[in-house]
């Protein structure tokens, strides 16, 4: 008997592990071709001057000695800083409510909480502007201080970021070993220790991730503050000035490079979180359902509301702002300006690429991610560590970056890939490489509460692990399979500053239209393909929410007890 | 994964088969790839006239900010997608044309041309199709109700009265800011151009990134003066803003919007086509729907909104100056003025 299986154990394992070092080799190509090759063809040109010769570190030194530089690192920092402290805790006190209370209406309220992530960057800005401008709503709550700088800044990315973070530490919070609470339960410990305990603990990782995201995101976004910073100084609005402004890929490149420093050394600190994480959902995990605490969930749902109203009044204003003939001084309403034709040369096409896009994105990339993901998690092999050292890296390069090294790397004469320049493919690589780590992170955190007792168990009874990713693994990470698909189509729906140098005239996006609207002054006409492309994301978001429903109920029910 | 792999190259090859055959539908014509910084409601009128006096060529637009699109052209350079860069500034021509990306041609028909408006060299680099100018736009509603009048110089705007209330484009940033500057700098000289920012910027609420931005917010009240340029103005005072738009008296900087044939191109003959056509009558009169001040002698309807006197109020202009001393320009000025400090407060 053990004779046999020893022999017939083998060959499977062999064959296992080789698919698996296989397949991390595909992924870690993959991400090489997509991520770091584009991103060397730009990065290294911090090191040359205009003409393309070598000069070492004289960019740098150039750079350094810019009088306003310290102001842009210090302001940098500031904001990011400022929303993580903000966003955190509001989206892990949000996430809570979500997943370990009995709030009523928990799918609405995880749908409004997703409404930022639905908008186009400009949504925000150009409502805040409206709520809280020189001419603006409520300009009062503010005390005379103005809109235009820090304050507008991260009151933008506050609601930009929120759902980024709620939807990590959501991840993290569903998965729960109800064992764990039953023996604090009969211990007789007190809920506030159980909370410091067990609860946070389990979610140290989530917390982590979450702020690295949003410190990062933060750091990199040039989006608002160009808007609505004014003259407030960041590093990304440098890249902006350098790229935009001067066409100085050089310098843009050095600024560029100073932006990966941070996303480096959370790289560091994430792995040394990590290797202190242990699994949560063992094989033998019993999942927690949450049980109704009158006081708890009424003050949760106080919160919850408080969270959803201020998100919904920002897009209210939005949808107002569309409909407004002439702010401020015609107040009367009308759809004039959803009719694009007359504001954009593309009109409604736009969209239907938007749509397309974003549909492709979501398919392939939710695939390629949680492969990856899986392989990184599960697999063997050496270059699983590159893999996830490569999947950190799109969420340190500020977009625009990402974009003009997709122009010069695959336009370049010779490359083989150059037949993807100026195609929708390229739209959809690129954006699938864009928004890369935070589904890398959500697919990781979903796996990394999966006890490896499963691969275990079933290559001992001789099944292909490919089997078990299938059977086992795809059903039970359904959530995070379909939050990430999500994620990808409404990013894809969004961004701008990737592809902005990389679309062609058949392929014009909508997000590309706004700000382009927004540029020649139609601002209602922007708001209101923000609002088209918000409603659209939503409607996906609300559709899946229905049909997963029913998939959810098959594939989750082992949870239930 | 594998599989994976093969997928997205399979969906990348069917993708590009899809685009390959809409492409082919027309194939007809010569497709001829525009990149310009056009405005968008100008980009249907100009390919229509076009392709009807050429019937063998279609355009192709590629269209976005001027800073957008010379980033991308430049990006593109090694191996270039456009066959020509149309309404594009005159300023970003230059820097294309020291990078050696412009095929030079003598356009048909050019001679006709006001002087200013082609480039001076033989063959020339370029040719131009309209002027823009920096301009002022005055919120008549606010300046009401803060008292604060209308300006008719640049000198009025140092007066205190203006404290907070003037927004311009970040030069760093954006190209119509830098039209200002570099035009204040020809006009009053360098050591007076340099005394009269230091003391508007006294009185600058926001630099903003957008060159439109300025005049945007004036017309939406966020500000009471905005510096911008004349088309973006005159455009918001159509549609209703209650704005004036001013040329100081002191004269204007300004910049061409102007045509080039990008070097290697595959379609020369008839992007030759489309260089001539911007210098007939015929086009400059369609450019004259929107812009006061056109190459081609003699046409100058009067545009809705548009300021009076533009010509006379364009400063002698010195492309030359402004390309040869951008960089140090935005360096000197960035020193100055960039960054967190606001002006004190005396």
């Amino acid at each position: 008997m053990t004779v046999l299986a020893e022999g017939g154990r083998r060959p499977g394992i062999d064959r296992d592990a080789w698919v698996m070092r296989a397949g991390v080799a595909g992924i870690a190509l993959a991400l090489f071709l997509a991520i770091l090759l584009p991103l060397w063809s730009i990065l290294s040109k911090s090191f040359e001057d205009r003409s393309g010769a070598f000069v070492g570190l004289a960019n740098y030194v150039r750079f350094f000695a810019t009088p306003s530089l310290a102001d842009s690192i210090l302001n940098s920092l500031f904001v990011a800083g400022m929303t993580t402290l903000l966003v955190v805790p509001l989206a892990f006190v949000y996430a809570y409510a979500l997943t370990r209370t009995c709030v009523p209406g928990k799918k609405l309220l995880a749908g409004i909480a997703l409404v930022p992530i639905l908008s186009p960057s400009m949504l925000p800005a150009i409502a805040l502007v409206y709520l809280f401008g020189n001419q603006g709503m409520i300009r009062g709550l503010l005390l005379g201080e103005t809109i235009y700088g820090p304050i507008g800044i991260v009151m933008g990315q506050v609601f930009y970021c929120f759902p980024h973070a709620v939807l990590i530490l959501t991840t993290a919070l569903s998965l729960a070993d109800a064992r764990l609470y039953e023996a604090a339960q009969s211990l007789g410990t007190n809920r506030r220790r159980v909370f410091f305990t067990v609860t946070l603990p389990s979610a140290k990782y989530g917390l982590a991730s979450a702020s690295f995201v949003v410190f990062t995101l933060v750091m990199t976004d040039f989006g608002i503050p160009v808007v609505i910073g004014g003259r407030f100084n960041v590093l990304a609005t440098d890249v902006y000035k350098q790229v935009m402004g001067q066409q100085n890929f050089q310098m843009g490149a050095v600024v560029a490079v100073i932006l990966v420093i941070p996303a480096l050394a959370s790289f560091v600190v994430d792995r040394l979180v990590q290797r202190r994480q242990v699994a949560l959902l063992g094989a033998r995990s019993v999942p927690l359902i949450p049980q109704p605490q009158a006081g708890r969930d009424r003050a949760m749902l106080a919160f919850c509301a408080a969270v959803g109203f201020v998100i919904l009044g920002i897009l209210g204003t939005a949808i107002f702002a569309s409909l407004v003939k002439l702010w401020p001084y015609n107040l009367s309403l009308g759809f004039a300006n959803y009719i694009f034709d007359d504001y954009d040369a593309d009109g409604w096409r736009s969209y239907w690429n938007s749509l397309k896009m974003a549909a492709a994105t979501a398919i392939i990339g939710t695939a390629v991610v949680f492969t990856g993901a899986y392989l990184v998690e599960k697999g063997k092999g050496a270059g699983r560590q590159v893999v996830h050292l490569m999947a950190m890296v799109p969420l340190a390069v500020p977009g625009l970056v990402l974009g003009l090294a997709y122009v010069f790397f695959f336009n370049a004469p010779g490359n083989p890939l150059g037949f993807l320049y100026g195609t929708m493919a390229l739209l959809v690589i690129c954006t699938i490489a864009h928004f890369y780590t935070v589904a890398h992170l959500t697919a990781t955190t979903a796996l990394k509460q999966l006890d490896p007792e499963f691969e275990a168990v079933s290559a001992s009874l001789q099944v292909p692990f490919w089997r078990t990713f299938l059977k086992v693994t795809v059903p039970v990470c359904l959530p995070a399979i379909i939050n990430i698909a999500i994620y990808l189509f409404v990013n894809a729906m969004t961004t701008v500053s990737a592809v902005i140098f990389i679309y062609t005239a058949q392929t014009k996006l909508a997000s590309v239209a706004i700000v382009n609207m927004n540029d020649s002054g139609a601002i209602a006409a922007a708001a209101a393909m923000a609002v088209v492309v918000t409603a659209t994301s939503a409607t996906v978001k609300l559709a899946e929410t229905l049909v997963s429903g029913v998939l959810l109920r098959r594939t989750q029910r082992w949870r239930a007890r | 994964m594998k599989n994976t792999g093969k997928g997205l190259v399979a969906t990348g090859v069917a993708l590009s088969v899809l685009l390959g055959a809409g492409l082919s539908a027309a194939a007809a014509k010569t497709q001829l790839t525009v990149y310009t910084a056009l405005e968008n409601e100008q980009l249907r009128p100009y390919k229509v006239a076009f392709e009807k006096a050429n019937p063998d060529v279609e355009i192709v637009w590629v269209r976005d900010s001027t800073g957008v699109i010379t980033a991308r052209l430049l990006a593109e350079k090694s191996n270039p997608k456009a066959d020509v860069i149309m309404g594009v500034a005159v300023t970003s021509l230059i820097l294309f044309e020291n990078e050696g990306m412009i095929e030079p041609y003598a356009v048909k028909g050019a001679d006709a041309l006001r002087p200013a408006f082609r480039d001076a060299k033989n063959p020339p680099a370029w040719i131009g199709m309209d002027a823009y100018m920096s301009a002022v736009c005055y919120n008549t509603v606010e300046g009401q109700k803060k008292n604060i009048p209308q300006p008719t110089s640049w000198a009025d705007l140092l007066k205190p009265v203006y404290r907070g209330q003037v927004v311009m484009p970040n030069p760093a940033s954006s190209g119509t800011g830098f039209l200002s500057v570099s035009g204040w700098l020809q006009s009053k000289g360098e050591a007076e151009g340099w005394k009269y920012m230091d003391g508007l910027h006294q009185n600058i609420a926001v630099y903003t990134h957008s060159g439109s931005a300025p005049c945007v917010q004036a017309a939406r009240g966020e500000y009471v003066v905005g510096i911008s340029f004349e088309y973006r103005a005159s455009q918001e005072k159509t549609k209703g803003a209650p704005i004036e738009v001013i040329l100081p008296s002191e004269g204007v900087g300004w910049d061409l919007e102007a045509s080039a044939i990008h070097k290697g191109t595959k379609n020369l003959e008839a992007a030759k086509k489309l260089l001539d056509w911007t210098a007939t009558k015929e086009a400059n009169t369609l450019f004259n729907n929107y812009f006061g001040v056109v190459a081609y002698p003699g046409v100058s309807k009067e545009v809705p909104n548009y300021p009076k006197d533009a010509e006379a109020k364009m400063i002698k202009n010195d492309f030359a100056f402004s390309a040869k001393n951008r960089e140090a320009i935005l360096a000197e000025w960035t020193k100055r003025y960039d960054g967190k400090s606001a002006p004190k407060a005396k």
